[in-house]
């Protein structure tokens, strides 16, 4: 790929450091990566993605911008209210940087769409807000061989990892069910530090960058505790669980299963 | 025996091994993970998971949030 005057000054920063150089940026162009939801966690995604140069970025979701995201969404503004947050953001994103090609799924996903979707995509980052959608992206991504980064917060607190199948272990190994409806409450009910999912989700755009540079250490097989309050980080170690019903050794889930029942919430219902 | 749950030391009685624990958290063992020193323990691996003096216990739950 031959650079265009504008790009090379453009990624000048990127072009200079020795771990990602002219070949880096070059694959950063040539990426692929699936953002799921353009909430909190999707919304510092998609602008740190899109300003390193991720050529191919798509975004999944069925919502429109209302006035309560804004202490958080950060792509979205007080204008796109009422718009669809697939639009905002995609608007959002070539505003910062036009090199980036935006697919854009105003869809909810669900069972009969996710493998057509994903398999289009190198990377999927999930920052969804239920648990459904948690199981079902990890099955998808466990039965396609796609890596998933993931970030999930809950008012102070955020965790991330790296889904990494099959090498590592899936979010099955670390969570085998989910808990009961109704014990974990949704950030619309329990609330939210605004500024919460911007770390998070940036943590989740390093893990995507390092995971299409090949460098570093991979957030692989380990999960990233960060609590805002106490101003801490922990790391944990996870293992492939031999016993998992999707990665494991006798696997009982081959294909995608009903998530609403397993989960005991409709699908897009949040927590 | 003394363990230390999320960063705060705790005495337990008749606790030797991750389930024992589990149940006396007052927890139903489906609804969070356990990392014993830093590493999850697999779900199936709590019976026999055994406990010592001073072992670190994160108990960790998932988010749904995004």
């Amino acid at each position: 790929m031959k650079f265009t005057p504008e790009q090379v000054k453009r990624y000048a920063r990127h072009i200079i450091l020795p771990e990602v150089g002219g070949k880096g940026q070059e694959k950063l162009l040539g990426a692929k990566v699936l953002l799921l939801g353009a909430g909190g966690l999707g919304s510092p995604l998609a602008l740190y993605l899109a300003a390193a140069g991720i050529g191919n970025l798509g975004i999944i979701d069925f919502d429109v911008v209302d006035n309560s995201n804004l202490q958080r969404q950060i792509i979205h503004s007080t204008a796109d209210i009422g718009r669809l947050k697939v639009d905002s953001a995609r608007d959002g994103i070539n505003g910062l940087n036009p090199d980036v090609k935006v697919t854009t799924y105003n869809t909810r996903l669900d069972s009969t769409n996710v493998l057509d979707i994903f398999k289009e995509w190198d990377i999927i980052a999930d920052g969804c807000d239920n648990f459904p959608t948690r199981y079902l992206v990890n099955d998808a991504c466990v039965l396609l061989g796609k890596t998933n980064v993931h970030g999930s917060i809950f008012r102070f607190e955020g965790q991330v990892t790296v889904f990494k199948s099959p090498e590592g272990p899936c979010y099955r190994c670390m969570y085998p069910e989910p808990p009961p409806p109704g014990m974990v409450p949704s950030c619309q009910e329990a609330g939210v530090l605004g500024v919460l999912p911007g770390v998070v989700g940036n943590l989740q755009a390093v893990e995507v960058i390092k995971q299409i540079l090949g460098i570093g250490e991979p957030l692989v097989g380990k999960l990233l505790l960060y609590d805002a309050l106490k101003a801490e980080t922990r790391k944990l170690k996870v293992r492939k669980d031999p016993k998992c019903p999707i990665c494991g050794e006798h696997k009982t889930i081959t294909k995608l299963i009903d998530y609403e029942q397993f989960c005991g919430v409709p699908i897009g219902h949040e927590g | 025996m003394k363990l230390v749950v999320n960063g705060e030391a705790r005495e337990f009685d008749r606790v030797e091994n991750v389930a024992q624990l589990v149940k006396s958290l007052g927890g139903d063992v489906k609804f969070f993970s356990v990392a014993l020193n830093g590493e999850f323990v697999p779900r199936g691996d709590y019976e026999k998971t055994k406990l010592g003096e001073g072992d670190d216990i994160e108990i960790v739950t998932p988010f749904p949030g995004g």
